[in-house]
């Protein structure tokens, strides 16, 4: 890895997981570069979701820390923040709220000021649905109206927990072709799926495993 | 203090020093309460208004005096565990909280005792009884709280959050009722000015309340103790210490 | 792509989005108000319908209701956002926590507090409350109201993730809410007797500004612990 200059964004060191005392990973140490696309691998209950909750920072880890460019993430919180893009099971899609009064909000609340809310729309095929309640849209429509923020962001860490989930082949492939984009340009993409991708291969996608531990 | 702090926040060290300071808590509680407790119940003079029945003050006032330092001390522990995430810190916060519940309920029962013969009626609305009464509703909240959390470890956090909330709003809750009640009772030891007791009631009285200190510092410690291997249970240290202790 | 937000306008997105999902879910708004004027009508029925005692006892009824009230209403503060997520994204976002919160506040504020504030003066005169104490009741009810939203918020934040949330939430904050009560209703009693009650207005208006200051930092720190 000496090769060329690779930029560390993120990096655990040392991480360890204790849930209803029950150890799910102990002393786990990688580091993420720009332009990594990271899997998380293991069975259910291994401990994926509590590991990206923990790199995003909304849990704290039992020991261990996470560093964003060598900083401990409690102690620059707002700058990591602005630099992390964290999709988990549940998006923070409002059921009461129409799919551009959805993705209004949550880029505004990331910051964004200027933006065209339909066209971000039309690039997760929702033309048509704007004015949709949430509530009132599939599952697939749903999660996409979550996803149309991965169109319109300068964050270079996405986190991103079964972000394919109820998400046709062919909006799985754009998803691919998206995230391989986002790594060209200098990000970082780690995630969970247990579904197969087409578009990235062995080569560009590196896998984290977790094992289930009983002890 | 940052680093001095750091060290103990090592489980392992942590139950070593606590270890090594039980004795000295234990012992010398034991020795201040039985000297504080006897010399005030036997040796102090009779009280020329209230007859013997004053006596009640050798438990009731060490444990009102307590059971506000005890939350101080908790309150302070759980804002080093907040600060610094020392997650040791917080489990000392929980391991106060139900001592500090007793302690107050000890010191509203004394109180409403001690109120019988002197008011005529077990509970009055007396300012101080009533802060009392607040401080366990306190206590209760903050025990409760962290019983409803299945994670400990959260649990301690969210407790010692509400700790420091509430020591927060002491003053504040303590100001208003002063103001609220006017059946106010004077405080009677006061450090710096000439106290109104007679020193032969003073010094047992003294001595009771660093005996009721050192007795919540020393169940604080066996809480403490039993609180880190609890959540430290997988850890290869405890389980060493288990083998030794003869429990496999 | 511009990131011009600036923290008056993170407030203003969140407390804009916040009344628009309570205006297209109304039952919200409502029912805390009718719990309200329910506890209210039920005092003269457990004491007897006599006007001097219900004038009597009248401050206290309706600030013990109005606390009653405030803690229900506030037990679905932050539920919602904490079922379907939004709640995490508000954490990771980059503007700051306790803004965020505040805004949250005051929208339940705003959409719970001050119905209550209004209603007030009809359940007064069911009370027979003094004349001259109308003036008072809505000075304080104004002052005291958002205070038992910020405090009880910071109980709330601690208990969202917990299942059985309602019982613990009373024994949490019902405490803090002594030193409004007391305050509130002996200005309310001063103001009857015609006394001059700028002092226990003061001490509750001091209270709004440190709880304005201190409770949106404590309602964070408790969202993140909840949410771990």
């Amino acid at each position: 890895m000496t090769d060329s200059h690779p930029t560390t964004l993120v990096s655990a060191d040392a991480l360890t997981c204790i849930r209803e005392e029950r150890i799910l990973f102990d002393e786990l140490s990688f580091d993420i570069q720009a332009g990594d696309i990271v899997q998380i691998e293991g069975p259910n209950g291994a401990g994926k979701t509590s590991l990206l909750r923990i790199i995003a920072g909304l849990s704290r880890p039992y020991a261990g820390e996470v560093l964003y460019q060598g900083d401990n993430i409690t102690r620059c919180r707002d700058e990591f923040n602005e630099d992390l893009l964290y999709l988990g099971h549940l998006a923070g899609v409002k059921s009461e709220l129409t799919a551009e009064e959805n993705l209004n909000f949550s880029l505004r609340i990331s910051g964004y000021d200027e933006f065209e809310p339909r066209e971000i729309l039309s690039k997760v095929n929702l033309t048509g649905f704007e004015e949709a309640l949430a509530g009132h849209l599939s599952a697939g429509q749903h999660r996409r109206t979550a996803l149309a923020r991965l169109w319109h962001t300068n964050c270079r860490i996405w986190i991103l927990d079964e972000p394919f989930t109820a998400i046709d082949k062919k909006g799985v492939e754009e998803l691919e072709q998206l995230f391989l984009a986002h790594a060209d340009r200098g990000g970082c993409v780690i995630m969970t799926t247990h579904q197969d991708m087409s578009k990235i291969g062995d080569d560009k996608l590196r896998k984290i495993k977790l094992d289930y531990r009983f002890v | 203090m940052w680093k001095w702090l750091h060290s103990y926040a090592d489980p392992e060290k942590a139950y070593n020093l606590s270890s090594k300071l039980l004795p000295w808590f234990s012992l010398l509680a034991l020795l201040f309460i039985s000297v504080g407790t006897i010399w005030g119940l036997m040796f102090a003079p009779t009280d020329y208004q209230q007859g013997d029945s004053y006596r009640i003050i050798f438990i009731h006032v060490p444990a009102a005096s307590m059971s506000m330092a005890a939350y101080m001390g908790m309150a302070t522990a759980a804002f080093i565990g907040l600060v610094w995430q020392i997650k040791a810190a917080d489990w000392v916060a929980a391991s106060i909280a139900p001592i500090g519940a007793v302690i107050t309920f000890i010191a509203l029962f004394t109180g409403a005792t001690w109120g019988k013969p002197m008011w005529g009626t077990w509970w009055v609305w007396d300012a101080r009884l009533t802060a009392e009464l607040v401080l366990l509703f306190l206590y209760l909240g903050v025990i409760s709280l962290y019983a409803s959390f299945e994670d400990k470890v959260l649990a301690a956090r969210a407790a010692g959050i509400l700790a420091i909330v509430g020591v927060i709003n002491i003053p504040i809750i303590k100001y208003s009722v002063d103001w609220w009640s006017s059946l106010h009772q004077p405080s009677t030891i006061k450090i710096t000015e000439k106290s109104s007791m007679s020193s032969e009631m003073l010094y047992p009285l003294l001595i009771n309340i660093v005996g009721f200190g050192l007795m919540i510092g020393a169940i604080t410690i066996v809480r403490f103790k039993s609180e880190i291997l609890a959540r430290n249970g997988m850890r290869p240290w405890v389980r060493a210490l288990a083998k030794q202790e003869g429990v496999s | 792509m511009q990131r011009g937000i600036s923290y008056t306008q993170s407030f203003f997105t969140l407390l804009q989005r916040d009344l628009r999902i309570a205006v297209r879910h109304r039952g919200d708004i409502f029912n805390p108000l009718l719990f309200f004027i329910m506890v209210v009508t039920l005092f003269p029925l457990g004491v007897g319908p006599e006007p001097q005692m219900l004038s009597r006892i009248a401050p206290g009824i309706i600030w013990v209701a109005a606390l009653l009230a405030s803690m229900l209403s506030l037990e679905r503060l932050f539920k919602a956002d904490f079922m379907d997520g939004s709640l995490e994204q508000m954490l990771l976002s980059p503007q700051p926590l306790p803004i965020l919160v505040l805004a949250k506040v005051i929208a339940h504020w705003l959409l719970t507090g001050v119905p209550l504030i209004l209603i007030a003066p009809l359940l007064a005169v069911l009370l027979n409350l003094e004349q001259n104490s109308y003036g008072a009741l809505m000075a304080t009810l104004a002052l005291g109201t958002p205070v038992l939203s910020l405090l009880g918020a910071i109980g709330v934040a601690l208990t969202v993730g917990l299942r059985k949330g309602g019982v613990l939430l009373s024994l949490l904050i019902l405490p803090l809410y002594i030193p409004v009560l007391i305050f509130a209703t002996s200005a309310i009693d001063a103001a009857g007797m015609n006394l001059n009650y700028g002092g226990q207005l003061a001490i509750i208006a001091a209270m709004l500004v440190g709880s304005l200051v201190l409770a949106p930092f404590a309602i964070g720190a408790s969202l993140r612990v909840s949410t771990n």
